[in-house]
């Protein structure tokens, strides 16, 4: 058999391969949607004077970010049913890998947060800011520029941690490219082009993590 | 530790000072930075506190503006008390709500400025008034312009921080600071990590503030001759304690313990 590449049959699949591509974009776009906002409540939370909170977050977030994601996965969707939660594999994949990024997130976000000058909440308090606008306003927006650079990093990361769905059957592209493969015992086609798309897409994003982080700063003013 | 409970819930009577200290203590661990400490400061006095680092002056202010707790005593701030609150007719430590109320009296202005680099010198003053005492934002647009023109920084007022020299950066924090129209400014150092040909710019606010505005100023200052040309009274402070006070003339020229007077003639000596 060989290296024999065989054009007609990658025209053949590619559509198929487009449309699960849509699935995985889905699949990121939602995961990490779940985990920038979960994690900003992580890393919140263990800012809190609540003893009991502080600890309980941290050490949460801590087993969650030292257990292999494909472990939370097979979790949520198999262990899950015995426990009465009763998940598709769309929502147990979901919140799998959204609370497993919100985890690493949330250490991004703290590291941005703890970078924010001591002079800043001291003149927030001078001027009597709510707590509440103290980081809605003088806090966050500080912290971000020098959290972006890691936030991008685990969207291009949470991007390529999609595949590990297809083992509880979410049609993205690599459960897709499993299924033509076994369909026409062909693998070379199916799994070069997955590839081919995932480096299409990871590439330019981080790029424009890029662009997007100096456009921040410049729209904060800062140099 | 319960001492505070006979304290007075509030100052009545004749002279009421605008800030009274009244044995306040303040520890870090095992060292004691200040050691019951009395001092008054009546409404529209100026008041200036120098000494040696270390001496604990600039922990003084930062009590006043609740940046730090206190481990004894109380502070009063126009009468009321500032680090605690009437509960059951007697004083217990002030809550947060509290402390946010009687925190709209006092306005500080930093060694190292800390104004918000995300926002223009504009947004900088507007920030306080719009969010804090929730004006308009027309006036509270004109009550900031009106101020940065007063400090000779309304052409840069749509510049962020990191386009100011340090003396512009300190002038708008002052005018943000007034916006909030407190009753008692702080000045930290304010002009201590300037360059000395930007120092005058900020001096001369202050004087400013000091002809035009009937306000109740606490300064900490390495600056002894601005702190003579412009206080109402100087205070020595040394080892947690005041050593020395009185009108600068007298304190300058004419000081009695022996402390402050090595300590003037070390100043004097070095500049």
């Amino acid at each position: 058999m060989g290296f024999h590449w065989r054009w007609d049959f990658t025209w053949q699949i590619l559509p198929r391969l487009l449309d699960a591509t849509l699935n995985t974009l889905a699949a990121a776009g939602i995961g990490y949607g779940i985990a920038l906002v979960l994690g900003l409540v992580f890393a919140l939370a263990q800012r809190t004077p609540y003893r009991m909170l502080t600890v309980s977050v941290r050490e949460a977030v801590e087993f969650v970010r030292s257990t292999p994601l494909v472990l939370q996965i097979f979790f949520f969707f198999y262990v899950g049913p015995q426990m009465g939660l009763r998940l598709s594999p769309w929502v147990s994949g979901m919140i799998a890998i959204g609370l497993h990024y919100a985890s690493y997130l949330s250490e991004v976000y703290r590291g941005g947060l703890e970078a924010v000058p001591k002079g800043q909440w001291e003149a927030a308090t001078a001027l009597n800011l709510s707590t509440r606008d103290t980081y809605a306003r003088i806090i966050i927006p500080q912290a971000l520029p020098p959290a972006l650079a890691g936030m991008g990093n685990y969207l291009v990361g949470i991007f390529k941690d999609t595949p590990m769905l297809s083992v509880i059957g979410v049609a993205e592209l690599m459960h897709t490219a499993n299924s033509i493969g076994s369909e026409n015992y062909r693998y070379l086609e199916p799994y070069t082009l997955v590839g081919l798309i995932f480096l299409l897409i990871s590439l330019p994003t981080a790029g424009l993590i890029r662009l997007f982080e100096c456009w921040v700063r410049r729209k904060l003013g800062m140099r | 530790m319960d001492e505070t409970a006979d304290y007075p819930l509030e100052l009545t009577g004749e002279d009421v000072p605008m800030v009274r200290f009244l044995n306040v203590t303040k520890r870090y661990g095992p060292l004691t930075v200040l050691d019951k400490l009395n001092l008054d400061v009546a409404e529209g006095e100026m008041v200036s506190v120098i000494g040696p680092s270390g001496s604990g002056k600039t922990t003084v202010l930062r009590m006043l503006m609740t940046l730090e707790t206190i481990n004894g005593g109380v502070i009063y701030v126009d009468g009321k008390p500032l680090t605690h609150m009437p509960k059951g007719g007697r004083l217990v430590p002030a809550d947060p709500r509290y402390l946010r109320r009687m925190r709209a009296n006092i306005g500080m202005c930093f060694q190292h400025f800390n104004l918000f680099p995300h926002m223009t010198a504009l947004q900088n003053c507007m920030e306080g008034p719009v969010q804090v005492l929730g004006l308009p934002k027309a006036e509270a647009r004109a009550r900031s312009e009106e101020l940065l023109e007063m400090v000779g920084m309304i052409d840069k007022k749509d510049q962020h921080p990191s386009r100011l020299s340090g003396g512009q950066q300190q002038r708008v924090a002052i005018a943000r600071a007034l916006a909030m129209r407190p009753k008692v400014m702080l000045f930290d150092e304010v002009t201590s990590a300037l360059d000395p040909e930007v120092i005058g710019e900020v001096t001369n606010v202050i004087r400013k503030l000091v002809a035009e505005f009937k306000l109740t100023m606490l300064m900490v200052t390495h600056q002894m001759g601005f702190a003579r040309d412009i206080s109402d009274r100087v205070c020595f402070f040394y080892a947690g304690r005041i050593e020395e006070q009185g009108p600068p003339d007298a304190l300058f020229g004419n000081p009695q313990r022996e402390r402050t007077q090595q300590f003037l003639s070390a100043v004097k000596d070095a500049g």
